[in-house]
């Protein structure tokens, strides 16, 4: 048996080999997380640190909507944890919306990342499947680094690779429900088909969700409200994290092909007491 | 600030127009330029602004003078998923 690469410490770990790569640009942590819906903002920097994610999410509002210093209290905190940031567009639901708020965003936030978040139906928060495309081509045109909040429906996941997304973020469930993939068969198709990075944006509860669609080969997570209304978010940051990462390493790893017929793990040859009848 | 105040008083004499900054209407000077209109709304985060659902750079402000009715949007940095 051989000793398996990441046990040994002299050899890099299989995170250093293992980058998520979007629009060109390396990343360490395949977890990123959103930073609304925490009890404080002491609790949301603690999971931060906690969860170590690869982007923070954020939004915008209406200057003083949530008090006069808040938004400052915010801007601090995301200038203090010095990871990078992706906007997003919550709350479109136009073209003409979509492109204002992501301009604004760049502008508060310097940076070309974009969450683009087109919603359809704000029953289920479903994005605008119609729409989507066209906002993405004109974001990209407009040189945006574009993360498509999408369903998972295959055409419009590939649609969105023909405007010139370099990764699409399907939901596995409703934003904010915590039920874990609702269709399996869908995203393991999307990933039998699609060849670049997909993240999981939307609907997971548990660890076991995401450690689920890692190991189906999915590139990340985008988790928010599965941390912060656990009962301890601090704590479930960090589930997720070893969640994520072990769900990477088992796809790497490659699984065992499932077998109907049992059979036994220890050898059969030389049982004892063991005679022919 | 000061020279924003002077330029109001400036203005106090030409007829006033109603303007919408983030749903709320304001009496300001006919003709008030985007920069004195938002450094009267004191914001005290980054901030980005659009003006009738369109996206005004920063860099022109000074040069986007305000009309009757214009509805104002100034947002700030906020937590999101």
């Amino acid at each position: 048996m051989s000793i398996s690469k990441s046990l040994v410490s002299s050899f890099p770990s299989v995170d250093e080999e293992d980058a998520l790569t979007l629009y060109g640009q390396r990343f360490s942590s395949r977890l990123m997380l959103g930073t609304a819906r925490y009890p404080s903002p002491a609790v949301l920097e603690a999971a931060i640190s906690c969860a170590r994610p690869c982007m923070l999410t954020a939004s915008l509002r209406r200057q003083g909507a949530f008090g006069r210093d808040t938004s400052q209290g915010f801007w601090t905190l995301l200038q203090k944890m010095g990871i990078p940031i992706l906007p997003n567009t919550a709350g479109c639901h136009s073209l003409q919306e979509v492109i204002s708020t992501a301009e604004m965003a760049r502008e508060v936030f310097a940076t070309d990342w974009i969450k683009l978040e087109l919603i359809g139906d704000d029953y289920t928060l479903q994005p605008d499947t119609l729409q989507l495309p066209a906002a993405a081509a004109e974001l990209i045109r407009r040189g945006f680094k574009v993360l498509p909040y999408t369903t998972d429906d295959l055409v419009l996941c590939q649609r969105l690779l023909d405007v010139g997304c370099e990764a699409v973020m399907p939901w596995a469930a409703p934003i904010g429900t915590g039920k874990g993939p609702l269709n399996p068969y869908n995203l393991r198709m999307l990933r039998e088909r699609i060849q670049v990075p997909l993240i999981i944006d939307a609907g997971l509860g548990l660890p076991s969700h995401a450690c689920q669609v890692m190991e189906w080969g999915f590139d990340g997570v985008l988790l928010n409200t599965a941390v912060a209304l656990a009962r301890d978010p601090v704590a479930m940051a960090g589930a997720f994290a070893k969640a994520v990462g072990a769900g990477r390493q088992a796809y790497r790893a490659g699984a065992m092909l499932p077998q109907d017929v049992a059979q036994p793990s220890t050898p059969v040859l030389g049982t004892p007491f063991w005679h022919q009848s | 600030m000061r020279q924003t105040q002077e330029k109001v008083l400036d203005f106090a004499e030409r007829a006033s127009m109603r303007v919408w900054i983030n749903q709320e209407p304001h009496e300001l000077p006919e003709g008030m330029t985007l920069a004195d209109a938002v450094a009267t709304a004191a914001v005290n985060a980054p901030f980005a602004v659009a003006v009738n659902q369109e996206f005004i750079p920063r860099s022109r402000y000074a040069e986007t003078s305000l009309r009757e009715g214009d509805r104002v949007e100034i947002v700030a940095p906020t937590v999101g998923g």
